[in-house]
């Protein structure tokens, strides 16, 4: 054969191992080298998880009586995808909706939009869910009303009922206990994106209710249990070709709270007696706080807060109407821990610590006139009434200012006075810190306020704050309160001309007001309770717990929580000042400011230590009536703050009611004492765990001590009794 | 045109073929047979694996893999007597068997007898539930037509004369003409490369091969620009080079043929194990996909052990050819090498996104009764021009 025919095929021969080389090199190349992603890309594509979810955990009294727990409901969905598709863009279906429904059609056109989007309401109204989520319109809706959506599938496609587990409030003893067990909602994107990388049975889905408030939201992980997830592997079309991996739901934990529904129900309905009380004295009384804790422990067993709201509302998502009633009635927030006010006189146990720290003579005598005049200012005792030479514990049963003012000018001219720098002293003010004051309680709530506490620092850091402006209006001088009031607009200016000029100065008349917890002194009636726990327990500052113990649905597994002691008080001076404290503090109660709403009280047999306050506030005409104590006074056990803005007088409006309170906690008939008839089963706080059944229900105690409706005694877990 | 039929005179020596130690068995390419039957096993556990997928809700998931081994058992079978076929009828016979398979490649334009798989007219419905892709045929019928028609010269020419060279391309023209018509885009291909390899070892002139490979360059520029190529069929072609950007139609097969392949690694998923495979994320993966089974369930290690396999028998096939008697059988084993060659490498090629994706299958491993039984019988003529070779040289010894 011909030599050229020879190159050819050798040529060829070459191309063909070209050829078989190159596909060696790209195999290697796609396979070993950067075979990763691909990997990743192929279980994108081929498995599918179906998600149940997991019910979630109930929550507990100290005794096991249901505060929340869960039933099934019929839900009403809308696919917004579905009914985009409609001709008209569903809203034939929406206005068919809302006539079966009984609903506004644009109430459920506003459920439908989506937060953020034009002319979208807030949320809770808007859907602040999926796009590719059925967007629940309707909850607890009748089986008649699911079966006519249902049956007419044609004309509702976008439409759906399923079955949902929802959330309930079995409320034994009436108790309402909002601002504590909070609401669940849904998922937030932000929430979504937050969550890093997790498991799949630990990631949060659109589709997740979350709790937002209370302990629904500080305990969520907890209660959210984990929800059952197979995951199965599709084809193409989407069908099933096997089970990869399937892994039950776990049902949520429980939540063992210290709180006593019984109890709670008593302090909530005497917070709204104090509220009507205040009223009943012209006084506006439009909001208060009540708070009951165990001094031994710094356990919350019961705290209420007034204003409040129906805790169900938030079951299937409030209307907009609702919401904005909510908004207005100020009753979302929780005036015990986020609520701030001036402490007025119960803060004088804190000028006591730092007087007795300073060296003070606790057993001197005390000069107490009707007034003390510090250059312009005139600062004087309640009603002006004028003591003499009195004892310290004599200042504090009658709730002496003068005398406090007294050693308030002292410990100031002691720091340096005016001169001060920065870094003066000012023993008050740590004093308060000392006792946890100005700072987050710790308490599990997800929001608290830290409150503030008057100091040589706060002026400077308001001075710095605020500087900038005063500067600006004492040049400017007010041009338009000028035009209709120019006096006026003479004092405003030469205010903010002294504060631009010193203003960062901590005044003498600052050290006084501080000392009997006014000017900018404030705190929350939760931080307050636990003060005087403190003083009950001779200075160990808890930090407040409200759950004890987290147990798993079937009771198996618990998880205490112990105490935690956020500061013990130390030194010799500062335990003596304590001591000093607890002697002089039942003396209010039998012979001073308290004495009116004790009077007929078994003191004897339960000695009350207390300290009324009826704090000043810039803007309220009415005081702030405080009422702080704890009892029994030779063995502490219960730390009860009640507090009402606008109230009056401390002893006045809120005293009686904590009064009833010590009644119901000590089984107080008159002057007869017996722990039975107390509010508390065995006249104590639970010292042992409720018992959880296997199958996820608790057990409670029984008759007139469930607090529930006989029907209702069997609490399930599961939320099985209910809906269709 | 009439010395075609005309006996050389070296083919009566033939006849005696168990002379000098010589024999059927004996010469026979050993090392080819069984790196073809190892490809055809190893396709086989694969086209299960393809298939059970395909037909787990069916009464009988393996129906698919008894017809495959009976599609290679017909395929030996056919493939034995080619090889027994008497090299001098061969040649004479070659005119009658090509005009045949023209015949038969018309038939699919035969309303009723036709069938259109993935866009291409190319399939005769056969009783059964069979279907007959004649093209396979004539890749066969055109390597034997131009082998003869470019080996026949007169004695002392050094080589194809202009007329021989031009009839040969018109032999190769015509079935690549019908199957142009009929959409298959990869069997064109692969003609166009099997005649080119045929024409250039036939020892034609340079300027010829150049000629013919730059008409066929220009040839393709000008189809897509005078819009001769349907919109698809060069969306189709060029799919490949960025196909994650459209994961839709053909992009689509070939990202998921990328996800398959690239997610076998080294060692691959095992046999059944491979998601992609299982999961029918893979489109025709029995067939003309059926190397993305190799790749994501046997690894780089078992696939490129399959290409090995393939380039056994290409350096079987050239060696064959090399070592050929005559011009004739030369260009016979060159058709055939250039052919699977080319073939193995279009189909490896477009599931590993270097070629665009067309219709064509892997020899030896895809399913496709028509296909297997087309190269088992080139295979057989590979052996029938190996031992006619062998009984020469042993004859002038």
């Amino acid at each position: 054969m011909s030599q050229q025919s020879n190159v050819r095929l050798f040529v060829l021969g070459a191309l063909m191992l070209s050829l078989v080389l190159t596909l060696i090199g790209r195999l290697f190349y796609l396979q070993v080298m950067t075979g990763e992603e691909y990997k990743v890309a192929a279980v994108n594509n081929t498995v599918r998880e179906v998600v149940e979810p997991a019910v979630r955990g109930l929550i507990l009294d100290q005794v096991g009586r249901p505060l929340v727990s869960n039933r099934t409901s019929l839900v009403i969905t809308v696919d917004k995808i579905e009914l985009s598709r409609e001709p008209d863009g569903g809203e034939a279906v929406i206005e068919r909706l809302g006539r079966i429904l009984d609903l506004p059609a644009e109430e459920i056109a506003d459920r439908l939009k989506p937060c953020g989007s034009e002319g979208a309401k807030p949320p809770p109204v808007c859907w602040n869910g999926s796009p590719y989520q059925p967007v629940p319109i309707a909850q607890d809706v009748d089986p008649q009303t699911a079966l006519t959506v249902m049956e007419q599938g044609q004309v509702y496609r976008s439409v759906d009922a399923r079955l949902d587990a929802i959330r309930e409030y079995p409320a034994p003893f009436n108790v309402n206990a909002a601002h504590l067990l909070g609401y669940l909602g849904p998922l937030t994107e932000e929430q979504l994106e937050e969550q890093g990388p997790t498991t799949a049975s630990d990631r949060l889905r659109r589709t997740d209710a979350v709790g937002r408030s209370g302990l629904e939201a500080y305990y969520d992980e907890e209660v959210r249990g984990k929800p059952g997830i197979t995951t199965l592997a599709v084809d193409t079309a989407g069908r099933v070709t096997g089970t990869l991996e399937q892994f039950d739901p776990e049902p949520g934990q429980y939540l063992i709270s210290s709180l006593d529904a019984r109890l709670q129900s008593v302090v909530e309905d005497q917070l709204v007696r104090a509220v009507q009380r205040a009223q009943r004295q012209g006084n506006p009384g439009d909001s208060g706080a009540a708070v009951v804790v165990d001094v031994k422990t710094g356990r919350i067993l019961a705290m209420a807060s007034y204003p409040t709201y129906d805790p169900s509302i938030w079951v299937g998502g409030v209307t907009q109407k609702q919401f904005e009633k909510l908004m207005d009635s100020g009753s979302l927030a929780s005036n015990a821990t986020q609520g701030i006010f001036a402490p007025g006189s119960t803060y004088k146990v804190v000028s006591t610590l730092a007087a007795g720290k300073q060296g003070f003579d606790l057993n001197g005598t005390y000069d107490c006139p009707s007034r003390v005049k510090l250059g312009t200012q005139v600062f004087r005792n309640y009603e002006s009434a004028a003591y003499g030479d009195i004892s310290l514990a004599r200042a504090l049963e009658v709730s002496c200012n003068t005398v406090f003012y007294g050693l308030a000018d002292r410990m100031w001219e002691q720091a340096g006075g005016d001169d001060a720098g920065r870094d003066g002293a000012d023993p008050v003010a740590d004093a308060a810190r000392q006792l946890g004051l100005g700072e987050a309680t710790g308490i599990d709530l997800p929001v608290e306020s830290e409150g503030r506490i008057a100091s040589r620092e706060f002026k400077i850091e308001n001075w710095e704050r605020k500087r900038d402006t005063w500067c600006k209006n004492a040049v400017e001088g007010y041009p338009e309160t000028r035009k209709s009031a120019p006096e006026l607009a003479d004092y405003f200016t030469a205010l903010d001309q002294e504060n631009c000029a010193d203003g960062f100065r901590w005044r003498e008349g600052d050290a006084l007001n501080a000392s009997i917890g006014q000017g900018d002194t404030a705190v929350t009636p939760l931080q307050m309770a636990m003060v005087y726990a403190a003083i009950a327990n001779g200075g160990t500052v808890y930090e407040p717990r409200m759950v004890k113990a987290i147990m798993s649905a079937d009771g198996s597994q618990i998880q205490e929580i112990p105490p935690i002691v956020s500061n013990e008080i130390t030194g010799s001076r500062a335990r003596q000042s304590i001591r000093f404290l607890q002697r002089s503090l039942p003396r209010v109660t039998t012979e001073g400011s308290g004495r009116d709403p004790f009077s007929g009280f078994p003191l004897d047999q339960i000695p009350v230590a207390s300290k009324t306050g009826s704090a000043q506030v810039t803007g309220d005409k009415v005081s702030t009536a405080w009422f702080a104590s704890y009892a029994p006074a030779d063995d502490p056990q219960y730390a009860v703050v009640m507090m009402v803005t606008q109230g009056g007088l401390g002893s006045k409006t809120s005293g009686p009611s904590v009064r009833k309170i010590y009644e119901a906690l000590f089984g107080v008939d008159g002057q007869d004492v017996n722990s039975r008839r107390s509010v508390l089963v065995d006249g104590k706080p639970s010292s042992n765990l409720p018992v959880i059944r296997q199958d996820g229900t608790p057990v409670i105690p029984l008759g007139k001590d469930s607090g529930l409706p006989e029907a209702r005694e069997t609490v399930t877990a599961r939320g099985d009794e209910g809906g269709g | 045109m009439a010395n075609l039929f005309r006996m050389q005179a070296s083919d009566a020596a033939v006849a005696p073929q168990r002379d000098r130690g010589g024999g059927y068995w004996r010469d026979l390419d050993w090392i080819l047979l069984i790196a073809a039957v190892a490809l055809s096993l190893m396709g086989s556990l694969l086209v299960w694996s393809a298939s059970r997928a395909d037909l787990a809700s069916e009464s009988d998931p393996q129906s698919y893999l008894k017809r495959h081994l009976i599609n290679i058992g017909v395929a030996l079978v056919l493939g034995f007597i080619a090889s027994r076929i008497n090299y001098r009828l061969l040649r004479a016979y070659t005119p009658v068997v090509y005009v045949a398979s023209m015949v038969l490649l018309l038939v699919p334009f035969v309303p009723g007898l036709g069938v259109t798989i993935a866009g291409a007219r190319a399939w005769i419905d056969v009783p059964l539930g069979l279907t007959i892709q004649p093209s396979e045929f004539a890749k066969i019928t055109v390597i034997l037509m131009m082998a003869a028609l470019l080996s026949e010269r007169r004695d002392r020419e050094e080589e194809p004369s202009a007329q021989d060279v031009l009839l040969a391309l018109a032999v190769a023209a015509i079935p690549t003409a019908i199957i142009l018509v009929q959409n298959d885009t990869g069997t064109v291909l692969i003609l166009a490369a099997v005649s080119l390899s045929i024409v250039a070892v036939s020892g034609v002139r340079t300027r010829w091969l150049v000629g013919l490979i730059g008409a066929a360059i220009l040839g393709v520029l000008a189809s897509i620009q005078l819009g001769l190529l349907q919109e698809y069929q060069v969306d189709r072609l060029t799919s490949f080079i960025n196909p994650n950007e459209d994961v839709s139609a053909s992009a689509y097969n070939a990202n998921q043929a990328a996800i398959a392949i690239g997610g076998g690694g080294l060692d691959g998923y095992g046999l059944f194990e491979g998601p992609q495979t299982q999961g029918n994320f893979v489109p025709v993966n029995e067939s003309d996909f059926i190397f993305t089974v190799a790749g994501e369930e046997l690894g780089f290690l078992g696939s490129a052990l399959l290409i090995a396999f393939m380039a056994v028998i290409l350096w079987r096939a050239v060696l064959i050819a090399w070592k050929a008697d005559d011009l004739y059988g030369r260009l016979v084993a060159t058709g055939v090498a250039a052919w699977l060659a080319f073939q193995m490498f279009e189909n490896i090629g477009m599931t590993l996104g270097i070629m665009p994706i067309t219709g064509i299958p892997l020899p030896f491993v895809s399913a496709g009764g028509t296909s297997m039984m087309a190269t088992w019988i080139a295979l057989g003529l590979l052996q029938t021009v190996r031992l006619h070779s062998l009984a020469v040289q042993r004859s002038e010894v």
